[in-house]
Order: C-alpha cells, then sequence, then structure tokens
C-alpha cells in the first residue's frame, strides 16, 4: 500500500505547495507556491528535505491526519504553531522541530493564532507529479498538488518513503522575536503617477488591516482611501507577487502566490521579496503599516534575508529531547481563536 | 514614446514602450522578448509580454535591476529582429443560441444584425497582444471599429469555459469557467489550455487567429473528437 498521510479532518485550505512554478507566467499560469516560502524552507531543512520539496500548506485552521505509513518524520513551522500527537506516545511538539510518528498515530496540527500559514514537511517529501514543472496547487485552473484541489477528508498524501530511518531529530534556534510594529517595506511603482501625492503620503503613514476578505490571490486591506489622480483604468501589464493594485474604489489590494499574472489597475507599490513571507503570515485584523526603500536597497535586504535564512539553516542543532507544551495554555489559546473545532 | 525602465519591486524590471494597445508596440514588445529569450542574460527567471511593456523577472541574488537594464538597452536598437514561430490559428466557433447569448444586444448596440455581427467577428484576422487573466486566456485585437463596445455593467459571475467574449477593442476565448464582465457572442469546443501538452496554451503571444462559424452539430462533434483526442485545431506557420 502507498505510504501516505490519510486525511481526517482537511482544516480550512490545505494545499500541496513547493516554492512556485516559473516560466509559465507569459502564458498566463499564475507562479503559486508557499504564501511563506522560508517557512516551507525550513521545514524541509528540519527534516533533511531538499529546501523547495513539496510540502503541505496550513491556512488558519489545521487539519487532522492518520499516519499510513510504517513511520514518518515530520517538521511542523509556524509561529504559535504545534502538533497534537495521539497515539501510543502522545504528546504535544512545538513547531520548529522535527518528530517521528509511527503508523496509526493521529496528529492534529494547531496552527496557533500567531501565523496565518504553517508548513509540514515530511521526510523523503511528497511525490505528487509535477505539473509544469512543480508540485505547487493551483486550484483555480486545478494544476498540480493532490489532484489540482485543496485536501479533502479520505484524501491519502502520498509519502515517497514508508519508513523514516533512525536518527537525532533536529531543532530550529528560536527565530528573535521581531519588533512589534515593524513596517513593510515597499518599493514605490510601478504606477505610481497614477495617483495623487495626498495617496502617496497616506500609503506610508495611515496604518491598514488586512481584511476578511483575503485568500492566496490577494489580500484586501481595511483602511483609508488611494485616491488616484484621474482614471483607474491601465492598459493591462504584469503584476509582480506582493504589488499594492488599487482598483476605482481606492481600497488596496496587495497581490499574493496566487495573484492573476497580468491585469489592468495601477500599483501604487510593491512590497519587497524579503517583506513577502511575513506578509503571508499576517492574519485577517493584522495591522500594516509601509515604508518605502529605494530599489537597490530592496535588492540587497533580499540578499540579506538570503544570508539570515542560510544562518538559521546552519544553526539547527539536535534536539535532545521533544519540547512539549503546557496543553492547559494551548488549549487556551485555541479556545480564544476558535481554531480547535469537535476533535475527540 | 521613449522607453522607460520601471521597477515591479526587487524582481521584476518592465521595459515600458508605451501605454496603448497598439500593434506596432506589440511588435517591439515581442521582438524584444524573442531576442531575451534567444539569449538570456545571467539571473532572468522569465518574462511575459504584455500590450506595451515586458516584464523581465530576475532573481536579486544572481543579477540586479541596474545590470539587467545595461544588459537589455542595447538590445532595443536592434529593431528589425523578426519574430519567427508565429502561427495562423482557424478556431471553430458556434455563434448561434445559448452559445451566443449577448450576440443579440451586441448587435443592437452596434446597430447591425446579429448575421452581420458575425461576419465582422469571424471575418477579422487578430493578433494574440498577451496572455493573461488565466492559463491560456488570449487578449486578441483589433475588433472592427464597429464592434467595440465597453465592458457589460454587470458581470456574470460564471461565464462558461470557451466562449467567445468581445470588450472594448478585444475579442478573448475563456479557457476555464470564471467570472467575467465581456460580451459573449458565440463558444469554440476547443481547450485553450491542457498542462499534458508539449505546449499547454494553444495559442502564444504575436500568433494570428481567425474565427469560423460553425453549427451545434458541428460543435458537439468536434467536442467529442476532443474527448477522444482525435481532432486537432487547424494552424500554419505565419510570416510576419
Amino acid at each position: 500500500m502507498t505510504p501516505g498521510l490519510k486525511i481526517l479532518s482537511p482544516g480550512l485550505h490545505t494545499t500541496v505547495q513547493d516554492l512556485g512554478r516559473f516560466g509559465y507566467q507569459n502564458i498566463g499560469v499564475p507562479v503559486s507556491g508557499a504564501l511563506d516560502g522560508f517557512g516551507l524552507r525550513l521545514a524541509n531543512a528540519l527534516v533533511g528535505n531538499p529546501q523547495g520539496a513539496a510540502a503541505v500548506e496550513i491556512l488558519v485552521s489545521g487539519p487532522v491526519l492518520e499516519i499510513a505509513a510504517d513511520s514518518a518524520r515530520l517538521a511542523l513551522v509556524g509561529t504559535g504553531a504545534s502538533l497534537d500527537i495521539r497515539g501510543q506516545k502522545a504528546r504535544v511538539v512545538a513547531a520548529g522541530q522535527s518528530v517521528t510518528v509511527q503508523r496509526g498515530d493521529i496528529v492534529q496540527i494547531a496552527p496557533g493564532c500567531q501565523s496565518a500559514c504553517c508548513y509540514l514537511a515530511v521526510e523523503g517529501g511528497i511525490p505528487v507529479p509535477h505539473v509544469l514543472g512543480s508540485a505547487s496547487t493551483y486550484v483555480r485552473a486545478a494544476l498540480g498538488g493532490l489532484n489540482g484541489r485543496a485536501l479533502q477528508p479520505e484524501d491519502l498524501v502520498p509519502l515517497a518513503i514508508a519508513c523514516s530511518p533512525e536518527r537525532t531529530e533536529l531543532r530550529a534556534p528560536s527565530p528573535s522575536p521581531a519588533p512589534a510594529d515593524q513596517p513593510t517595506r515597499v518599493v514605490l511603482g510601478p504606477q505610481q503617477n497614477y495617483f495623487r501625492t495626498e495617496a502617496l503620503a497616506t500609503l506610508l503613514d495611515a496604518e491598514f488591516r488586512v481584511s476578511n476578505d483575503t485568500d492566496r490571490m490577494g489580500m484586501r486591506l481595511d483602511g483609508p482611501v488611494l485616491r488616484h489622480r484621474g482614471g483607474w483604468d491601465i492598459v493591462s501589464d504584469a503584476i509582480a507577487t506582493g504589488s499594492i493594485q488599487v482598483p476605482g474604489s481606492g481600497q488596496a489590494i496587495v497581490l499574493l502566490a496566487d495573484h492573476q499574472t497580468t491585469g489592468g489597475y495601477p500599483k501604487i507599490a510593491t512590497v519587497i521579496s524579503a517583506d513577502l513571507p511575513k506578509l503571508g503570515r499576517c492574519r485577517p485584523g493584522d495591522p500594516l503599516r509601509f515604508v518605502s526603500v529605494e530599489l537597490e536597497a530592496a535588492e540587497e535586504m533580499c540578499r540579506e534575508a538570503e544570508r539570515e535564512f542560510a544562518k538559521l539553516v546552519g544553526a539547527l542543532k539536535p534536539a535532545l529531547s521533544e519540547i512539549e507544551l503546557d496543553i492547559g495554555s494551548l488549549y487556551g489559546e485555541n479556545l480564544i481563536s476558535g481554531v480547535t473545532t469537535g476533535f475527540e | 514614446m521613449k522607453v522607460r525602465f520601471l521597477s515591479a519591486g526587487d524582481r521584476a524590471l518592465v521595459v515600458e514602450f508605451g501605454d496603448r494597445v497598439d500593434r506596432r508596440m506589440s511588435e517591439r514588445v515581442l521582438c524584444l522578448d524573442a531576442i531575451i529569450r534567444s539569449n538570456p542574460p545571467a539571473g532572468i527567471v522569465e518574462t511575459v509580454p504584455t500590450f506595451r511593456s515586458l516584464a523581465v523577472y530576475y532573481d536579486p541574488l544572481l543579477t540586479s535591476r541596474g545590470e539587467l537594464q545595461r544588459a537589455i538597452a542595447p538590445l532595443l536598437d536592434l529593431g528589425d529582429n523578426r519574430r519567427a514561430g508565429a502561427r495562423l490559428w482557424h478556431v471553430p466557433v458556434c455563434y448561434e443560441g445559448e452559445f451566443a447569448p449577448d450576440l443579440a444586444e451586441v448587435a443592437r448596440l452596434a446597430g447591425l444584425t446579429p448575421d452581420e455581427v458575425v461576419a465582422l467577428h469571424s471575418g477579422t484576422r487578430f493578433h494574440v497582444y498577451m496572455l493573461g487573466f488565466l492559463p491560456g486566456f488570449p487578449y486578441m485585437g483589433d475588433l472592427p471599429p464597429q464592434l467595440a463596445l465597453p465592458r457589460r455593467a454587470d458581470p456574470r459571475l460564471r461565464v462558461p469555459a470557451g466562449s467567445i467574449s468581445i470588450a472594448t477593442s478585444l475579442t478573448a476565448i475563456y479557457p476555464y469557467e470564471s467570472p467575467g464582465g465581456w460580451h459573449l457572442i458565440g463558444a469554440t469546443p476547443i481547450r485553450m489550455f491542457d498542462p499534458e501538452r508539449p505546449r499547454p496554451a494553444l495559442f502564444a503571444p504575436g500568433d494570428a487567429v481567425s474565427f469560423q462559424p460553425i453549427d451545434a452539430a458541428a460543435f458537439a462533434s468536434i467536442r467529442l473528437a476532443i474527448e477522444t483526442r482525435s481532432y486537432e485545431v487547424e494552424s500554419a506557420p505565419v510570416g510576419l
């Protein structure tokens, strides 16, 4: 029998993703891929996979799955997330370390309430067929992933290996907590001249909030209106991930992994690539502020973020014991966020 | 108009030729795309041609906007470079009944009979300016001026896959069911996008397209032939 993860309950929107499908935007195929690329890469590194291997992306509410393999080494990455493992050895394991589970174990993923997304990687990877060079799921055109769609009850997510080799589990150093109100960095343009001067000032001064109208395509922001100088139709051009486009309503939309490749609204600014993972982790209701940086600085920040990530992966240490969580506080947290429902 | 280099964040350099839908501008975009694709400067991830600009996606770990701009600027003057490999596609379209829910209204708005609308649409050879919106969705032009209408005031939530649509100076084919605000004047049974094909999108930017009216019976038989993979859309190489 094919080894796999049997989905008992799929969570809100759980998909197989890798780092994206590149090279087909000229024929209208979005890049897709993980909203938080660093999260996916770290999860893979923890189980010894190539960093860009396919993993499971979990949005807002987590799946419950049964281990249908002799054993499987898992790693979950996501701030505040945890694995609740039921079986012969029941325990709750914090995100940020690998753990080996056995056939029949039931694993509930609690994403916590600090990040919109978390990533579950499995040693050996998830061998779904690559479509146009990528395992990423793009639901709108049913490309990639498991049958081109989000996971459903009874799905079996295939695993490449049926039995994880014995070895020491790995743990990532706790990330240094980011200063609370760190603004998201943007490069202005490419169509900033379609906006009034006040709109540019508002973008950089005001506080916005991630609205409920948010999915893998884009994040609509609540906040002050950004007024155009004249019309708000442009002759369609390409859209980069992180583009902040402003339709006639003046309400900004930040475009994320599944965004369409081209569009006809002016784009006032573009979130720098170093800050895209952070953006992907934002939950509805989270505040967002923007600060503008020069392009050359943004390119350097991208390189710096990559160096920092390499340091993080270089600092993975043997996990001498599993970090077990205070279950009472965990359920307290979930009660507040309303994420955990009806398990058991 | 002077060519402008714009940044769309730290991973995309946009080479902008203007801000209109225009055949000559499109040729400049597509020529630059062909030149870059034939010999891509280091660090380029992919390129996306649109009506009036070429987006060049790059990896800032391997190159920089400055370096790319220096590599691309001299290519703009190669001017006379001809694109190769463009094809002319003959697309079967049923302009009848349920396949053409907006044909009567389009005719009324244009002051024509439905037959005249069909004759104009199927008598025009279109240029594929770009693909976008959905995998395989072609933006084609230009429509005869009589057929140029604004988008519908009330967009549909569900436009069926295969719908032939018009709006502004353009015509398009919906590869998938999706929301849409264009006028639907017909439908084709052909598959616009199939990731299993060596060339997943049927059309490439720069191709030419003409539409051939078929009746509902022909639509059904072509659809059946497509399901058994015994149908190929007629096409031929085209010189510029």
